[in-house]
This record gives C-alpha cells, sequence and structure tokens, in this order.
C-alpha cells in the first residue's frame, strides 16, 4: 500500500518535472512533493504508522523516491538555469568588429627607441653605458684626440665655440679621454649623446644631433675583434641577413682607421633608390685606437690596445625607420610621433 | 678629386678592368671612389665627318643641305647649323647611332638621344653632325666650340674621315672621382692616386721619366732672379726657374685631353703646363711674367695689416700680416698659396717666364683663405700642407714640358730656397705585433711585398722601414699596420669577438631611473619630444622674464648659425611650447609631449670651467586634462621612482611665466624639485598657442638623488579598517594641503590613508567658505581597532582642523 503509493508519488512527480519548463513551475513541483503539504511530506508524516518492523524497509524506499526525484529536480533546474543563462547572454550579443576603446600612451620617439636598441646590444655584450659633457674643453673634443690646434679636421666639423678653450662637442669621441683618464682597465662602454655642428638645417642635417660612441681597451684587443664586435652589432640592429663592409678612412685618433657599411636592409644588397643603387649604406666610423691617444690618456700603449667606434644615432633611426626628413626628429608634431 | 681612367690606365699599364670593379678595388684598399662618369655612355656611331658640299635647302630659308665624306661613303646631312663650311671636320653620328643630349646643353638624358634617317621639310638626312652639348660636353673645356653651332676640328688635328670622333674628343674616358681623406695629400694628385691603384691590382707603376732640363743653357736661373724667404715659418721652400723665349701657343691634344678630363680649360701651352702638372704632381705652380717682377727679386714675406692686394680676378682684398705674400723689389704680386695678383699676369706677349713651385704652412693658407674670402684649387690643395720635396720634381717636371712642347727656353738649375727640407721617416718593422695588433697571420714577406710599390723601403741591416716623404702620414707602428691591413684586405681579416674577461654591461643608476620616468609619463600619454639645446635670446622676454632673472645668465656660442640658435638654454620651456604650438596650429588634438633633456648653467660667466648640465624631465599639454592630471603624473612618477615621502606644493612659486593663481613649486623632502601649473595665458600668445598649456618640470637629478629600485612588502592588512568621513566648512584662504598636513599630523599611526571626496564652492555654502569633505581610513596592523581608539585620534584630528578656522558640519 505504502510502497505503491510511494511509486505513484514518484511517476506523478518525475513526470510533472519532465513538464516544468520554467523555474516556477519546477519550483511548484517541489512545493507539491516535498512542501510542509507536499505529498512525501505526507508519507513521511504517515511513517508513525507503519508496523516497526517494516519501517527499515519502507523508509529505504521514501529515501529512494526522494532522492531519486530530488536528483530529477535538480537536473531538470540545472537545465532550465543553462537555458535561462543561454537566452540572457544571447540577448547581450555585441558586434566585436565595433571599435576598440584604447588606452591613450605616450609613444617614445624613434631616436630613443634607435638607442635603446643599441644599448640592449651593448650591454648583453658587456659594456657600461656612460654620460659625457655637452659642453666641453677643446682639449678633450680636440687635442686628445690627436687633433691638434692647427689640425684640418677642426676646420672640417665646424664647431660652435663659446670661447676658445671651451666648446659644444662636435662628437662623443671626448668620452674617449674621461673614461680612459679614469684610469680603469679594461674599458667597454659606450657613450650616448648629443653633438653640435655648425650645419643648417635640411632634410639631412641638424646643427644638434646624437651620436654613440664606443670604446674598447683591453691588452689583447685586435683590428678582427673590431670586426667581430660591429658585425655582431649590425645584425642585431638590421637583421641577422645584414652583410657588413670595412673600408678604409682616416680618423685623427684611430689608425687603423675604418668605414663600417651594411647590406641596404631594403633590397638586401641589389641596389634600390633607399641605397642610391648602391647596394650598401655607409653606417659608422671606426678604429683601432690611436697608440697616441692611449699614450695622451697615460695608457701605456704597448701593453693596451684598443678599438672605438662612433655611430650617427639620427641616421640610423633615419634608416631604420625610413623616416625621410631629419626636420621631423626636431619638429614633435604629434602624428609623426605616434607612428612609433 | 676627379681623374681620368685613360690617364690612371697609361700610368699603371695592364689595368684591364671596368669602371666600377676598379672604383670597388680602390674604395677596398683606402682610395673611396664616389662614383664614375663615363663620358661616352651614349655616344655610339660617331665618326669624323668632312663636309664636302653645301646648298641650302630649298623649302627652307636655314637648313643646309650637306654632303658629309665619312670614310667609307659619303652621306647627306640636313642640319640647321650657320658655322659650317666646305671642308669642316665636324663629329658625325650616323643613322641607328646615339648622342648624349640635345644642343642646348640641357641635362642629359640617362638613355641619351637615338639618331635615325629621315626627311626634314623632304629632304633626305642620313645622320647628325654634332654640337659639343650634344656630345654630353660643353663649351667650358672646349672653348673652341662654337655657341649653337656644330664641333668642328681644328685644322690642324690628326684627323681623317671615317675616324672614331669620340676618341678624337677624348671623351672615350671614364672620369673617377674619389673621396681622399685628409692626411693623404699625396693623393691629390693622379700620380698619387695611380701609385695606389698598382698597389692595389699589384701592377707596375710606371711615372713620367722627367728628363733633365736647361743643362745646356748658357744663362742661369739664378742669373734673373733673386728669392729670399723672409716668413719662413709660413713658407717652407720657394722654387723659381727661368724660361726664356716663350713661344704662347695651343697645347697638344694629348695634354688638353687630359686637362678636359680634369674638368680644366686648356687656354695655352704656359697655363695649360702649370696646370697640368698641378693636377699630375699635386703641385700648385704659378708663372710670372719676369718684365713684370721689379728688381728681378722674389721676396716671401707677411702681408702688412690693413694692406690690400688687387688680385688676378680684379677684386681688392683686405689682408692682415698672417696673409702670406709673395713681392719683388718693389710690391706684392701674390697671395702666396691663393692666387696671383692682377700686375704680374701673363699676358700674350711674355718672353720670359719665372716658373714658381712653393711649399707653405697649410693651415695658415687655409685660415688666410677664409679670412680673406677666396677659396681657389691651389689654395684648396696648399691648404693640406704639400711635401717640399714634391716641389722641385714638380718644377723639373713643369721644364720638361715645357721642351716637349716647344714652349720656351729653360734655363740651367733653379733658384731653390727652403729651411730643412723633410727627411724620410723610420719606423722600425715589426711583424708580429702587427699581427697582434691586427687578430691576423701575415707572413713578414706578404708585409714587404705590401710596402714595395708604395715606395716604403725595408732596411734589412736595421730592420727598418724608410717611408717616403710624400706619405706625411706614416709615422709609427699602427700607421704601417694600417698599410698592411689595406693590402691584405680589410675584408680579409677575420673578425671575433674581444677575448678577455667577462665584463658587466650596465646602464648608470641615472639611465634607470629615467627610464622609469619615461615609462611613467609614456604610460600617462605622454609622447617623447626633442628640442634643440640653443635658442634665441628672445626666449626670454616671451617667457616674460625680468631683466634680472637668473636665467638670463646664459651661454652664448661666439658663433651661431643665427640668433635663434645663439644661447644654451637656462630652461626648457621653450621647446615645449614651441612644439605644442606647432602641433595646435596643425589642428593636432589632445597633444602631450615629454622631454628629457639638459638645461646649461654657467657657474660663472664669462664661461671658466663646464657648466652644470642638468637635466630636466618637462611634460606639456593641451586638451584633456587640468592641473590635477598633471599633478597625478608627476606624482606618479616621484612615487615608481622610489620617492616615498608625500610631495609638497607651494603656490607662491613667483614663475613669471605661469599663471599666477595656477602654478606650485614641488617640494620633496624640502627640497624644491621643480614646477607644475598652467602656463600664463599671455607666454601662450606669445607662442601662438591659443589654448590653455599646462607643463610641469622637474629636475631629474634631484629625482636620481633621492631615487631608490629597493622595494619592501608590507604584508596585506589582516584586520579591518575603520572609516569615517569629514564634511568640513572651510575658509577659503585654507589650502587642502593644509587640511592635509593636519590629517596626517594628526591622525597618528592608526590613520591609514585619506581621501577627499567633495569640494563645493557656492551658493549653498555661507560666503567665504567652502565645502570640503574628506573620508579618513583608520587601521591597526596588529589587532582590530577598538572605537575609542579611533574616537581620540578623530577627536585630535577635529581639533586640529579647527584651530585652522574650519567649521565641522557633522
Amino acid at each position: 500500500m505504502m510502497k505503491e503509493k510511494l511509486e505513484q508519488i514518484r511517476q506523478q512527480a518525475l513526470s510533472a518535472i519532465g513538464g516544468s519548463d520554467t523555474l516556477d513551475k519546477l519550483n511548484d513541483v517541489r512545493v507539491s512533493v516535498f512542501g510542509k503539504k507536499g505529498e512525501l511530506t505526507a508519507v513521511l508524516k504517515g511513517m508513525k504508522d507503519v508496523a516497526p518492523e517494516d519501517r527499515p524497509k519502507v523508509g529505504a524506499i521514501v529515501n529512494e523516491t526522494r532522492a531519486e526525484i530530488e536528483k530529477a529536480l535538480e537536473d531538470a533546474k540545472k537545465k532550465l538555469d543553462r537555458a535561462v543563462r543561454e537566452a540572457q547572454m544571447k540577448a547581450e550579443t555585441i558586434d566585436v568588429t565595433l571599435p576598440a576603446k584604447k588606452p591613450v600612451l605616450g609613444h617614445r620617439h624613434p631616436n630613443q627607441i634607435a638607442l635603446e636598441e643599441m644599448e640592449r646590444i651593448f650591454t648583453g655584450l658587456g659594456y657600461e653605458v656612460i654620460e659625457s659633457p655637452e659642453v666641453e674643453y677643446d682639449y678633450y673634443n680636440f687635442e686628445a684626440l690627436n687633433i691638434p690646434a692647427d689640425h684640418p679636421a677642426k676646420d672640417e666639423q665646424d664647431t660652435f665655440y663659446v670661447n676658445k678653450d671651451i666648446l659644444l662637442r662636435t662628437q662623443t669621441s671626448g668620452a674617449q679621454v674621461h673614461e680612459m683618464e679614469k684610469g680603469r682597465l679594461p674599458i667597454r662602454m659606450i657613450c650616448p649623446g648629443r653633438v653640435y655642428r655648425s650645419d643648417e638645417v635640411d632634410a639631412t642635417h641638424s646643427p644638434v644631433f646624437h651620436q654613440v660612441e664606443g670604446m674598447v681597451v683591453d691588452e689583447t684587443t685586435t683590428f678582427a675583434d673590431l670586426k667581430g664586435t660591429l658585425t655582431e652589432f649590425a645584425k642585431e640592429l638590421f637583421g641577422e641577413d645584414t652583410k657588413v663592409k670595412f673600408r678604409p678612412h682616416h680618423f685623427p685618433f684611430t689608425e687603423p682607421s675604418a668605414e663600417m657599411d651594411v647590406s641596404c636592409f631594403k633590397c638586401g644588397g641589389k641596389g634600390c633608390r633607399f641605397c642610391k643603387g648602391e647596394g650598401w649604406i655607409e653606417i659608422l666610423g671606426c678604429g683601432m685606437v690611436h697608440p697616441h691617444v692611449l699614450e695622451m690618456s697615460k695608457i701605456d700603449p704597448i701593453k693596451y690596445r684598443g678599438f672605438a667606434f662612433g655611430v650617427g644615432l639620427e641616421r640610423i633611426a633615419l634608416l631604420k625607420y625610413e623616416i625621410d626628413d631629419m626636420r621631423l626628429m626636431y619638429e614633435n608634431d604629434a602624428r609623426f610621433l605616434e607612428q612609433f | 678629386m676627379n681623374t681620368s681612367f685613360n690617364w690612371i690606365k697609361d700610368l699603371v699599364p695592364g689595368l684591364d678592368c671596368s669602371a666600377q670593379e676598379y672604383m670597388d678595388a680602390m674604395t677596398l684598399s683606402g682610395t673611396k671612389g664616389e662614383g664614375f662618369v663615363t663620358l661616352d655612355k651614349n655616344l655610339e656611331k660617331i665618326v669624323v665627318g668632312e663636309v664636302e658640299s653645301m646648298e641650302k635647302h630649298p623649302d627652307s630659308d636655314h637648313l643646309w643641305i650637306c654632303q658629309v665624306n665619312i670614310g667609307a661613303e659619303k652621306i647627306q646631312i640636313v642640319t640647321g647649323a650657320q658655322n659650317l663650311k666646305v671642308g669642316d671636320r665636324v663629329p658625325t653620328v650616323l643613322d641607328g647611332g646615339k648622342v648624349a643630349g640635345g644642343h642646348d646643353g640641357s641635362p642629359l638624358p640617362e638613355n641619351g638621344i637615338e639618331i635615325k634617317a629621315g626627311k626634314l621639310r623632304g629632304v633626305e638626312s642620313n645622320g647628325m653632325m654634332c654640337g659639343i652639348e650634344e656630345l654630353g660636353s660643353s663649351r667650358e673645356v672646349f672653348p673652341d666650340a662654337p655657341e649653337n653651332g656644330i664641333y668642328v676640328f681644328p685644322k690642324d688635328a690628326d684627323v681623317k674621315p671615317g675616324d672614331d670622333a669620340v676618341h678624337a674628343l677624348g671623351l672615350d674616358d671614364t672620369i673617377h672621382e674619389y673621396e681622399v681623406t685628409s692626411n693623404r695629400v699625396d693623393c691629390y694628385s693622379v700620380l698619387g692616386i695611380a701609385r695606389e691603384a698598382a698597389a692595389t691590382f699589384r701592377l707596375p707603376f710606371k711615372p713620367p721619366v722627367v728628363p733633365e732640363t736647361g743643362a745646356n743653357a748658357s744663362e742661369k736661373s739664378s742669373d734673373y732672379i733673386k728669392v729670399s724667404i723672409e716668413a719662413d715659418d709660413l713658407c717652407t721652400r720657394y722654387v723659381g726657374r727661368v724660361v726664356k723665349d716663350i713661344k704662347i701657343a695651343e697645347s697638344p691634344e694629348w695634354m688638353k685631353k687630359r686637362l678636359r678630363a680634369s674638368g680644366i680649360r686648356p687656354i695655352n701651352n704656359l697655363v695649360d703646363i702649370t696646370n697640368y702638372v698641378m693636377i699630375e704632381y699635386g703641385q700648385p705652380m704659378h708663372a710670372y711674367d719676369l718684365s713684370t717682377v721689379a728688381g728681378n727679386e722674389i721676396i716671401v714675406r707677411r702681408a702688412k695689416d690693413g694692406e690690400t692686394f688687387v688680385t688676378l680676378d680684379g677684386q681688392e682684398r683686405k689682408l692682415d700680416s698672417d696673409v702670406l705674400m709673395i713681392c719683388d723689389g718693389e710690391k706684392e704680386i701674390g697671395l702666396a698659396g691663393i692666387m696671383g695678383g692682377q700686375n704680374s699676369m701673363i699676358t700674350e706677349d711674355v718672353k720670359t717666364v719665372l716658373f714658381e713651385a712653393a711649399t707653405f704652412n697649410g693651415p695658415n693658407i687655409r685660415k688666410a683663405a677664409k679670412r680673406i674670402g677666396i677659396r681657389t684649387d691651389a689654395s684648396g690643395i696648399f691648404e693640406k700642407g704639400l711635401d717640399a720635396n714634391n716641389a722641385i720634381e714638380a718644377m723639373n717636371r713643369a721644364c720638361a714640358l715645357v721642351e716637349e712642347l716647344g714652349c720656351g727656353t729653360v734655363l740651367n738649375g733653379a733658384v731653390d730656397v727652403h729651411s730643412e727640407l723633410p727627411q724620410p721617416v723610420h719606423i722600425t718593422f715589426e711583424p708580429e705585433r702587427t699581427n697582434e695588433f691586427l687578430g691576423t697571420d701575415i707572413s713578414r714577406e706578404d708585409m714587404l711585398s705590401y710596402f714595395k710599390p708604395l715606395e716604403i723601403v725595408y732596411d734589412e741591416a736595421k730592420n727598418e722601414l724608410i717611408c717616403p716623404t710624400f706619405r706625411q702620414d706614416l709615422k709609427s707602428f699602427a700607421d704601417i699596420s694600417e698599410e698592411v691591413a689595406r693590402f691584405f684586405g680589410y675584408d680579409k681579416i677575420p673578425t671575433t669577438l674581444p677575448k678577455s674577461g667577462a665584463t658587466a654591461g650596465k646602464l648608470s643608476f641615472k639611465m634607470r631611473v629615467e627610464g622609469v620616468a619615461r615609462d611613467v609619463v609614456e604610460f600617462a600619454g605622454y609622447s617623447e619630444a626633442m628640442c634643440y639645446s640653443f635658442e634665441s635670446p628672445k626666449v626670454f622676454d616671451k617667457l616674460l622674464l625680468p631683466e634680472d632673472a637668473k636665467e638670463r645668465q646664459v651661454i652664448k656660442i661666439s658663433n651661431p648659425l643665427g640668433e635663434d640658435f645663439s644661447v644654451m638654454r637656462t630652461l626648457t620651456l621653450n621647446g615645449m611650447l614651441n612644439s605644442l604650438a606647432l602641433n595646435y596650429n596643425r589642428r593636432n588634438k589632445n597633444v602631450k609631449l615629454y622631454e628629457l633633456g639638459s638645461v646649461y648653467l654657467p657657474k660663472a660667466l664669462p664661461l671658466t670651467e663646464l657648466p652644470d648640465e642638468r637635466e630636466k624631465l618637462t611634460l606639456g599639454f593641451y586638451g584633456e586634462g587640468d592641473f590635477f592630471t598633471l599633478k597625478g603624473v608627476v606624482e606618479e612618477v616621484l612615487s615608481r621612482a622610489g620617492l616615498k615621502l608625500k610631495p609638497e606644493y607651494d603656490p607662491n612659486a613667483g614663475l613669471p611665466y605661469m599663471h599666477p593663481g595656477r602654478q606650485a613649486n614641488i617640494i620633496y623632502d624640502g627640497k624644491v624639485i621643480g614646477f607644475l601649473g598652467e602656463v600664463h595665458p599671455e607666454v601662450c600668445d606669445n607662442y601662438d598657442l591659443d589654448t590653455k598649456a599646462y607643463v610641469a618640470v622637474i629636475d631629474m637629478l634631484d629625482v636620481v638623488e633621492k631615487a631608490t629600485f629597493a622595494r619592501h612588502f608590507n604584508g596585506i592588512a589582516k584586520f579591518p579598517a575603520v572609516t569615517r568621513d569629514i564634511s568640513m566648512l572651510v575658509p577659503k584662504s585654507v589650502l587642502a594641503g593644509q587640511i592635509e598636513a593636519m590629517l596626517a599630523q594628526r591622525g597618528g599611526k592608526i590613520l591609514e590613508n585619506y581621501a577627499l571626496f567633495d569640494i563645493y564652492e557656492g551658493a549653498q555654502v555661507k560666503a567665504g567658505f567652502k565645502s570640503i569633505a574628506y573620508t579618513l581610513s583608520f587601521r591597526d596592523k596588529e589587532k582590530t581597532l577598538a572605537d575609542d581608539e579611533v574616537n581620540s585620534a578623530m577627536k585630535k584630528i577635529l581639533n586640529g582642523l579647527e584651530s585652522l578656522g574650519i567649521e565641522l558640519r557633522s
């Protein structure tokens, strides 16, 4: 009798659950079974009328029935919940192709980006990045670099003077002298900074521009090390496939001296408008530190040897980022800066 | 330096390669080619034609119908040129040939102009007779060519119909341009370049054989001329030689060809010889009409201050005592090394000539030419400082050419006055050391083989290399190593990395702090600007700085590019405002910029020691944002740089270029480290910036001094915070900063935080007051706060606030 009643409750409940298409209806089912006046509740209340010896058996059936209905309710609820959420999400569908809301970030100057790339490369090779004065003594800019008073190079560089002893440095090479004078050996340094030359402003000239000086002084430094270091540098900066060419040149403070060309990264060396058909682009001057320069800075030129190089930073930035006019670099038009 | 490839090939027999291959090889051995011009690039099928007959075109009043003998046959050509007559021999381009350009001398087309047989007003024309411009040359170097006409070969020219006209004109040549470095004076000459070419291609070098001249002459130069050098610091050598019985004539074609190829106009044999020797030997020469040299005497001395002199271009030049003069017994006759005088100019009637080959102090020539304001081919060479030993050789060559060309009678011996002549430099040969220096393994024999063509002689007994005096750049071990490297080949030297011990690669602490500042301001939307370090002294007026402002103590450049670039900046505002104005006037919206750059503060003026270069972080913007957004960025920079204290702001900064009610000094730990605020509207006007602009400037060195990258974790609060709001009526004169200072001071250790959440001034607030509300947050790290602890702290705070005249609203 009890058993049949329970079976009936079970079937009715499961059928009602199956037929519930809303959470409310499902809840009605729950109340009709488990509520205060619910059918199963009523059965439970009637348990006291069951013979004690039958109670465990009936109790087991009651529990079984309750568990089954509860599970069915739970499953049905999950299903309905999911359906509700899906409906909600469907309603919330957005047009993902609408424009992004970007954070407004600033942009680093291309010159600085190029500099940081160089700093990364050279610090990786064990170089310290140092600074050196822009307003400088003639001695550091010229004389200590083997450019005595009457040297034509002094005229060639179109120097801005403050007075006869003090000038705006025309090259970062004075940093070599400052570094050597510290007397800490070995030296591996680069020194970026502003330099000044009396050039009228045009697409390729600016009276203010930047150089990066580099110097290594040690007991075993060779010209081959210079080549190897700068080859590494060029490949890092312009790409692994970059080829380099060292041409003899003349600087008063290095001997032998060289200029380094890199294969045009635009055409790969075939020759194009970018490299003026040459296939090569000149990017820096370098050489073995002139023994006399070491000597003037109190470094024994028999025991020590060194190499040095100087790179025009704007030149690298203009080339690397294909900027066709130097004036853009100092104009600070936001539409220019935003492209980097 | 430009040279004729044909000339180089004559000096380096066996040199057989393309102009490009030649240039590439020379560049790799140190004589950098800057390019070349192939004179006959677009000259095809051009022969010598002889005009055999001419008749008027029946349908034209200016065209001629010519029958032209081109050797194998005769062809008919119609021409509009009016300078021809029967018998003229002219360059003639045949049907299917090419010329370089048009007759008007306009820029040459890349691929030349093709010439085809056709009809001119109905009459057949099977080619074209050419003007010099059509052949890609000019009347500059072919002065005998007519203007707007056909080039006619001179009567005595050794050409016949059918000959290659391009060859006959010397246009079958290539001109290389070189960048000669300042240390290689010897390469400002054809011989110098050819010597390098011979060494580069390992071929023999065959310089001209210069025979002795004037040995049999009955008279000596010294019979005619006496030379004295009074300024031997400025004139190292003066070689004078006299040539009699001058016969002025045209130079032979071979010489003219070489002069033309070097871009020099042939004039007459005498002038041409001096020019030729200058190109060939790199030694400028001068020729005086001896009849104009008073007292048969040459004196080399300094000019007198304020003296004037008329150079041969007719200009009067003002001199000073650092200008060296060539004088005769009475007067000045030449600006030494720069230009001759009008008063001793060679004329067609010259009978006796004094040739001069001298060497001077190079820097002095350079400076004198600059001061006087003339730079000539000669001064351009002299200023490099020439080898005195080369002067006599050049003189000998010139005299040999005089004899060869039958230009006159060379007298016996030269008058040669000089101070001590340069001696060859001896350098110990250290092949092992050179190999160590270069990182190579080159045999000593190979090294010696490189030196030989360079005329560096090896003295085996002393193990010394003896360097010729024309190689003034060879002085020491390193120079010799460069010669080895050049001819071994820079490209063959291995590439290695330095072998010595590891070194720590790093940025300085200052650079790292700057990096943090960059990151913060860029995240805050500021883009990096770069401004000039020098500017106009007028900016101080634009920035409303009073006459006695310390910022007006500037370093002045003695030779600026112009007033706009004449003083080193002492503040960074000008660059920033110019940049903002440029953007504003180009209609860029909401522009935010920053610059990390130095100002240059003299310690004393005039400058006797180097100035302070102080790096400033300058922020500037217009558009979205206000004082407080800028203040937020400033505080974030400081905080990220590890400056943990709360910065203070002093509104009484007194900066004339800032809005008087919207400016503040930024004070950190008691020190002013910068300022911020709104730019004074009048300053904005001065910069043509028609909007509000805000700037902040922070001294990076001050920041770096206090900066740290040390960070300590303080745990995460375990106990709850207690918050209390205070709403106040604050007298208008009381600043938020004062309230906050009071909160911080009175709140004690348990006051964790305070935040302003409302500020209001207006009708609802009683006159002279503003309404301000703060939320205070209290917390004890060790325990849950008891109410009475908070109450007691609040009481202290409220008492403090009341002492500022603040009324509490709740």
